[in-house]
């Protein structure tokens, strides 16, 4: 199991690069949202995988520590909240991007160019 | 009262420089001269306690962790420094305070000049190696304002660039030099190296850290070859060369070597480098000094021929030697500022400062010209000034000289020579002979110009007449250079014997120089034209504009602006490093697979993420690249679930939606999906990609079950319940143990939303370019 993670994980990282290298600015978004994803998956793997076991204490376990980490999970859902903040921010920066300058080139952006 | 006081008290007195001049125009001189006097006064009344070997010490804690404490003290040499900067800083104040009426915008002129006060008298008074480093600093920082004032006019900007430059990496060697010597002893303080030198000449950083203090000081000190930026800092109004440029910042560099005399001088490393540079200094600044018509540019390169001198004298390191530097040290300063307030006024007077333009001027204006012939026969070492008996001490000292004697004689008579020279040209061809000034007929100068260089020449010549007088301020100071050595014993008449002799020679052949002087201008001006030309400080220009060219040039090939090239730069580096660091550990083996009903719900969200991924890179639509996008969510929101992470499966799923229900209505408006990079651009990145995917995949699985955060988690799971009455510890953990992040994570999504609405709702600009 924990190599099918560890290859979804590369998998995901490897997305989010190649998208990033584009010159569209649109693909560029989409990597980043392959990169938090990613990255969420790492933080969640590297608390340990536990089947079926979330952290739901109602008093009556007998060995808390068989629970799945409830601390990586907290952190996941910041970061899940916060992701969202920046793609919708950057998606409409796109919109309003493309309604100011005519482009979704991001070289058409750059001084050097001409 | 104690010496931190005085010095804090210099520093506010800058801040409120500015406006005491703003306030009382007319006679913010003198205001301003009031409290470095009233300093120079309790100075004053230090002298008999210090000369029975009192030292006053004060030390407050700065950096205690590292060792660094703002540290003072008064022994005899700093308190002959510090005399000099309050007591000439007062008269310059007065002189400065009329001087500069003239010119636009002085209030801060005051303030930088105040400023500088409170930082040179903060360097001698300092005891360990930091503070002392820090007001260095701020004495260069004061210098470079003060010269670039007139900043309108570029060659004042280029001056002061050039003297901070050098100044700035002096003091960049002399910090390195400081820390080497210090590090032997784990603490900065003067004391440590003082009571063991041993410790430090004996380390084989002894050689590094000597050359790196030698730079320090021999930069700021204007010492060959890094002269050349004191006749360029003439661009700054005569107040500021009077005081810094001649009397007080120059001869930090000379502090400086005098304080760390008594521990490197029984190194011959240290004396040789000295007297070399020393005597070599004193030639070439007397040398240049010859042929210059400018006044302030003949002052400032006898300047560096006095500052070789002394440095030379140091070296000596013999009773006489220094002796001969603590007179010379005081002479120096007395009949420069002189001549340079002297100059400032001749300037203000004629508005040249051209020799050739001048002449006659003791018609006009005979109280100016009498102390200018003061100041000049001291400079001249004519009796009875206090110059004459310094030019005896040092005519001894060189013939006492224990190594390389004649040529130290043969070099220090030869510039003694020249100042003779120059003198004689400023005094007859300035004050004497016809008046070649074609305007109206200059006066006298105001009572404010003439109180300084009155009152220094009279000390010059009080000291002059009265030598023994001097000598209990000198004795201690000697005593800090020398510990087991006497001063000598100052006296104006030695009988006639072969110095005198030797003082004779020096004035007869600067009186034949002067008798042939068109002659013997033309030839050192044709000589320094044809071989002596160094053009160092042109040189140091082009240096600094090569360097800015190659700065470019860098700076554009590594800037290029491509955001796909800085992030290849990135992701290959960290790939690489990652690399790097975990190629070495062991890989556990992959455990067999079992085929149930988990495995195969994992494998089936597996498919959904790659299918998605690689749906969104290959997609031809924007449309399906942003559901495919959507899909590797909703494969990974599959994970969540089947590991036990509910909430993050529901929070995921909700933003997953979201971000598609966005995108899709963003990706409306925008133009069909084009492909902009060509086949190689494609494969390039992608064989990036997946070294990066690859890399950032076998982290993942080395860190599999390591888990670090154990403890923090355990007291989540075990207190949830109890303190935060709540069965889902990861919700618990949100909204009550860290419940102020989440408070931020709700501050970030308002902020966003804020964002949002601007940019769709703000006006769009008009212009499109």
């Amino acid at each position: 199991m924990n190599l099918i993670i560890a290859v979804l994980i590369g998998l995901l990282y490897a997305t989010g690069a190649y998208l990033l290298l584009r010159r569209s600015i649109v693909k560029l978004v989409l990597g980043i949202l392959f990169l938090s994803y990613a990255t969420n998956l790492l933080l969640f793997f590297t608390g340990g995988l536990s089947l079926m076991s979330p952290a739901f204490d109602d008093g009556s376990y007998p060995d808390l520590s068989q629970l799945s980490d409830p601390l990586p999970q907290a952190l996941i859902l910041t970061a899940i909240v916060i992701g969202f903040g920046l793609a919708a921010f950057s998606m409409v920066l796109i919109y309003r991007f493309f309604k100011e300058t005519g482009t979704v080139d991001l070289d058409e952006l750059s001084d050097n160019k001409k | 009262m104690d010496i931190f006081t005085a010095i804090l008290l210099l520093f506010l007195l800058a801040a409120v420089a500015p406006f005491i001049n703003a306030s009382f125009p007319r006679i913010s001189g003198w205001i301003l001269s009031l409290p470095p006097i009233g300093i120079f006064l309790w100075l004053l009344s230090l002298v008999q306690g210090v000369s029975q070997g009192e030292i006053h010490a004060f030390a407050i804690e700065w950096l205690p962790a590292l060792g660094i404490n703002l540290m003072f003290r008064l022994d005899g040499l700093s308190l002959l420094f510090a005399l000099l900067v309050t007591g000439i800083g007062g008269l310059i104040m007065i002189y400065a305070g009329y001087y500069m009426r003239s010119y636009q915008k002085t209030n801060r002129f005051f303030g930088y000049l105040v400023f500088f006060m409170a930082s040179m008298l903060g360097l001698v008074a300092a005891n360990d190696w930091i503070s002392l480093f820090m007001f260095w600093e701020l004495t260069s920082l004061s210098s470079f304002l003060l010269i670039g004032f007139k900043h309108e006019k570029e060659a004042a900007r280029k001056a002061a660039l050039q003297a901070l430059l050098i100044t700035g990496l002096g003091g960049l060697a002399l910090l390195a030099g400081l820390i080497l010597m210090s590090l032997p002893y784990q603490s900065f303080a003067f004391d440590a190296v003082f009571s063991n030198p041993d410790l430090f000449t004996q380390s084989p950083l002894f050689i590094p850290a000597t050359v790196l203090l030698l730079i320090g000081a021999f930069t700021k000190s204007a010492i060959f070859p890094f002269h050349f930026w004191l006749p360029g800092a003439m661009q700054a109004p005569s107040p500021v060369s009077a005081y810094l440029h001649s009397a007080t910042m120059v001869k930090a560099g000379i502090y400086l070597i005098a304080r760390l005399h008594p521990v490197m001088e029984d190194q011959a490393f240290w004396t040789y480098s000295l007297s070399l540079f020393g005597a070599f200094t004193m030639f070439v600044g007397a040398w240049f000094a010859v042929s210059q018509q400018d006044i302030k540019k003949i002052l400032a390169y006898t300047t560096v021929s006095a500052l070789g001198t002394l440095v030379l004298l140091i070296g000596t390191s013999t009773a006489y030697s220094v002796t001969a530097a603590l007179v010379f040290l005081l002479v120096h300063a007395f009949y420069k500022a002189t001549l340079f307030m002297m100059a400032g006024n001749i300037e203000k007077k004629t508005s040249t400062r051209d020799i050739r333009l001048l002449g006659g001027l003791s018609h006009f204006m005979p109280i100016a010209a009498l102390i200018s012939m003061l100041a000049l026969l001291s400079m001249s070492g004519i009796p009875p000034m206090l110059g004459f008996i310094g030019k005896e001490l040092m005519y001894e000292a060189k013939l006492n000289a224990p190594k390389a004697g004649n040529f130290i004689l043969l070099m220090g008579f030869l510039a003694n020579a020249f100042t003779v020279f120059v003198s004689a040209r400023i005094a007859f061809d300035v004050f004497y002979g016809k008046c070649k000034w074609p305007g109206q007929l200059p006066k006298e100068p105001a009572l404010s110009l003439s109180t300084g260089p009155a009152v220094l020449v009279i000390i010059s010549l009080l000291f002059g007449v009265f030598p023994n007088s001097a000598a209990v301020l000198l004795e201690p100071a000697l005593k800090s250079i020398l510990p087991a050595q006497t001063l000598i014993h100052l006296k104006l008449w030695h009988g006639f014997n072969e110095i005198l002799l030797l003082s004779a020679l020096t004035v007869l052949l600067g009186a034949v120089l002067f008798a042939f002087r068109t002659k013997v201008i033309a030839m050192v001006g044709l000589l320094n034209g044809k071989y002596f030309n160094l053009k160092l400080s042109e040189r140091f220009f082009l240096g600094i504009d090569l360097f800015i060219r190659l700065t470019k040039k860098k700076t554009t090939f590594i800037q290029h602006g491509y955001h796909r090239f800085y992030l290849m730069t990135i992701l290959i580096t960290a790939s690489v490093l990652l690399f790097l660091s975990i190629f070495k550990l062991s890989f556990p083996l992959a455990e067999q697979l079992e085929l149930n009903s988990w495995t195969i719900i994992l494998l089936a969200a597996a498919v959904l993420i790659m299918v998605g991924a690689i749906a969104t890179v290959v997609a031809q639509s924007r449309l399906v690249a942003l559901v495919s996008t959507g899909i590797s969510g909703i494969g990974i929101t599959v994970i969540f679930v089947l590991f036990s992470g509910v909430d993050c499966a529901i929070t995921m799923i909700m933003v997953e939606t979201l971000t598609i229900v966005i995108g899709a209505m963003v990706v409306y408006h925008l133009p069909k999906y084009l492909s902009f990079s060509n086949k190689f651009a494609r494969w390039r990145d992608m064989s990036i990609a997946l070294l990066f995917g690859v890399v950032m995949g076998t982290l993942a699985f080395l860190s599999a079950n390591k888990k670090p955060m154990e403890k923090v988690s355990d007291y989540y799971l075990e207190n949830s319940l109890s303190k935060g009455y709540g069965e889902n510890v990861v919700n618990v953990i949100l909204v009550d143990f860290r419940a102020l992040d989440t408070l931020g994570e709700i501050i970030v999504l308002g902020l966003a939303a804020i964002g949002i609405v601007a940019l769709l709702t703000l006006n769009k600009t008009k212009s499109k370019n």
